[in-house]
């Protein structure tokens, strides 16, 4: 045995196989989960696009409808319609994972998985009907 | 020796954020996005928006769900660009833009909710 090893953080370089850019186009569960990670841009899409929407709110009724009219150009739609594409896949994949991650416990009994998917689901109709019903129904 | 990190902090921010996502974001997309502007559904007015922007219920609620939206999607955007890309060696500068985003968006996203109010 002679001379010392360089010392690396990760494990050492004895052979590692290059892997390609692509290498989630290759197979279905792959590409979910690529597109399941991209849905974070359009989750920072909506801030942002939310944070224009409150700012043009403060700034008076003439800002809001000039708001509601640049919402409704053909590019903005077509940003909004990929996004809201996205983050269902995020809130769906999230939902299904969450039984998975989590245990429930009731009375000693293991409550099971799709009964606390069924919960969240309930809830995300709860929820949404709740922002419709403040925001269209309140009036 | 025990070394303290951030990473757990950052998976709760993570984990929270996406729970508000899930829950909050596919209905307001929906609404703001597409049902109001295009007038599939008739937009709420001026000052009743305004009413329920300004109540201080709504300005933390959307606070929180806007801070933790923006840690979710900035650690889930870090972790894309390693895997996706296979750029580990850039993990320093990956985690100071993605995470350097998030608290920009935090500070403007405090500063526009007190603006409406």
């Amino acid at each position: 045995m002679s001379g010392h090893p360089a010392y690396t953080e990760f494990h050492p370089r004895w052979y590692r196989r290059q892997m390609s850019t692509w290498w989630w186009l290759g197979k279905r569960a792959y590409l979910v989960f690529i597109l399941r990670e991209l849905s974070s841009v359009f989750v920072a899409w909506f801030v942002v696009f939310g944070l224009l929407m409150l700012r043009a709110v403060g700034q008076g009724d003439g800002q809001y409808q000039r708001f509601l009219d640049w919402a409704a150009s053909p590019w903005v739609v077509v940003v909004n319609v990929v996004a809201l594409l996205f983050v269902l896949l995020h809130a769906i994949t999230w939902f299904n994972l969450a039984p998975k991650a989590m245990v429930v416990r009731l009375r000693g009994q293991r409550v099971p998985g799709s009964l606390v998917a069924a919960s969240q689901y309930a809830g995300w109709v709860v929820l949404s009907a709740f922002v419709i019903w403040l925001l269209v129904g309140a009036g | 020796m025990t070394r303290r990190t951030v990473e757990p902090i950052l998976w709760l921010l993570f984990s929270s954020g996406g729970v508000m996502a899930a829950l909050f974001v596919p209905v307001l997309l929906f609404l703001f996005g597409l049902a109001f502007p295009l007038g599939w559904i008739t937009p709420p007015d001026h000052d009743h928006l305004q009413a329920v922007a300004s109540h201080p219920l709504t300005i933390i609620v959307v606070f929180v769900v806007f801070v933790l939206c923006l840690f979710h999607a900035a650690h889930r955007f870090r972790y894309t660009l390693y895997d996706g890309l296979q750029i580990k060696h850039l993990k320093e500068l990956v985690a100071v833009l993605c995470y350097g985003g998030a608290i920009v968006g935090s500070a403007l996203s405090a500063y526009v909710l007190l603006t409406v109010a």
